[in-house]
């Protein structure tokens, strides 16, 4: 299994994972910081801190990790594994993604008998899920500088990222539809912009 | 959790994978979106699981760092120790339900989405691959904001629950703004909550 050379066509050399298990660890570490979903915690330790990848392929991969079936993160790891060692970087990624996060949500779960009941176990849980909320909006208003750069012109972009809350948050339209729908103008209309 | 004693044949155990294998392909928009399949399959149409062990095995899940699909795992766990009973024998029968629910639900999603992505890859100058990217962005950002919300919209009454809106609303300017480590903000929130002042 040759492994796809990494990202020839970018324009400087730009700090990419040593090996599989650099990939395993890298991934271990960003599971194990993400409470209430792990798409936060990526953003900032792959862009920002490992700078592996622009806020642009950012986006970009994370819409077909969305897009295709399966757990959003894990396709995403399966995704970044594949780009630097092919399949071995992809089952790297896939186990670190996993492997110690299960073995964590497992010991939960034997423990939570006894303190289920301790109110301060209940409010320390509360507290961490409004911290998630907001992780998961600010995270959202990061990567919307990226659309910047986007062919479709910022207020088109903002005006199809409004609509897309609308139909989900208050509509409470199923994703089943919603994605089809303005996932597909969205392309048509971009495929349109791009023309060679 | 309230234990159930429940017996599973070969036939069983090949079932569980069967089903998992059988919605992974449906899973769109996440695992957690197939969750009420699941408790028709498993606690109602099987009897292999409590209703308070299929809440829990989401709540526990939802609170653990990790990937939310974990939640399949304990669901497993939950199965297997089910049909095992009491000590090592139910520990191991808990480790098979959670291998053949882990594997089953990822299998055949996550080949699709290897192959996919490496077709993607070779194509990657194609007008349609770029236009398919770069036309998701926006939707894919303004799919963010109602997870955001959905998980807001637990914390209650902003009458009387505003303490829980405002660390949200102050997380996401923390998070947009700044570069704070975000262990420190998780951190924060379980001491405010512990302490009873969210």
């Amino acid at each position: 299994m040759s492994a796809p050379l990494p990202l020839p066509d970018a324009p400087e050399a730009r700090p990419q994972p040593r090996n599989p298990a650099d990939l395993f660890w890298s991934f271990t570490w960003l599971a194990l910081q993400g409470f209430g979903g792990v798409l936060a915690v990526v953003q900032r330790e792959l862009v920002e801190k490992k700078r592996w990848m622009t806020n642009e392929e950012f986006v970009e991969d994370w819409a077909v990790a969305q897009i295709m079936p399966g757990p959003n993160v894990v396709n995403l790891s399966v995704m970044i594994g594949d780009r630097y060692f092919g399949l071995r970087g992809a089952l790297a990624a896939l186990a670190g993604m996993l492997t110690f996060p299960l073995l964590l949500v497992l010991g939960l779960a034997l423990v939570y008998a006894q303190f289920a009941s301790h109110p301060a176990v209940a409010g320390a849980l509360r507290g961490m899920g409004a911290v998630a909320a907001g992780l998961i909006a600010g995270t959202g208003l990061k990567l919307a500088a990226a659309l910047r750069k986007h062919p479709l012109g910022p207020w088109l972009c903002i005006a199809l990222a409004a609509l897309t809350f609308a139909s989900m948050a208050l509509l409470r339209w199923p994703l089943a539809w919603v994605l089809p729908a303005l996932g597909g103008l969205a392309c048509v209309l971009t495929w349109r912009k791009i023309a060679p | 959790m309230n234990a159930l004693a429940v017996t599973l044949q070969p036939t069983d155990w090949l079932n569980l994978f069967l089903y998992y294998i059988s919605i992974s392909l449906l899973a769109v928009g996440g695992a957690i979106a197939t969750a009420p399949d699941m408790h028709r399959y498993l606690v109602e149409r099987q009897g292999w699981l409590t209703d308070l062990q299929f809440n829990a095995s989401i709540a526990i899940a939802q609170a653990a760092p990790g990937p939310n699909v974990l939640f399949i795992a304990l669901l497993g766990w939950n199965v297997g120790t089910n049909a095992g009973g009491a000590g090592l024998a139910g520990w191991a029968s808990g480790a098979l339900g959670m291998l053949l629910s882990m594997v089953g639900i990822m299998l055949p999603s996550t080949t699709l989405t290897w192959l996919a992505t490496r077709w993607g890859h070779r194509n990657r100058e194609r007008r349609s691959v770029r236009a398919f990217k770069q036309g998701m962005a926006p939707v894919v950002i303004g799919l963010l904001l109602p997870t955001a919300w959905l998980l807001s919209s637990s914390h209650g009454n902003p009458a009387t629950d505003w303490p829980l809106w405002l660390l949200t609303g102050l997380c996401m300017l923390l998070v947009w703004r700044t570069r704070l480590h975000l262990l420190w903000l998780l951190g924060a929130g379980a001491l405010l909550g512990a302490l009873g002042l969210v």
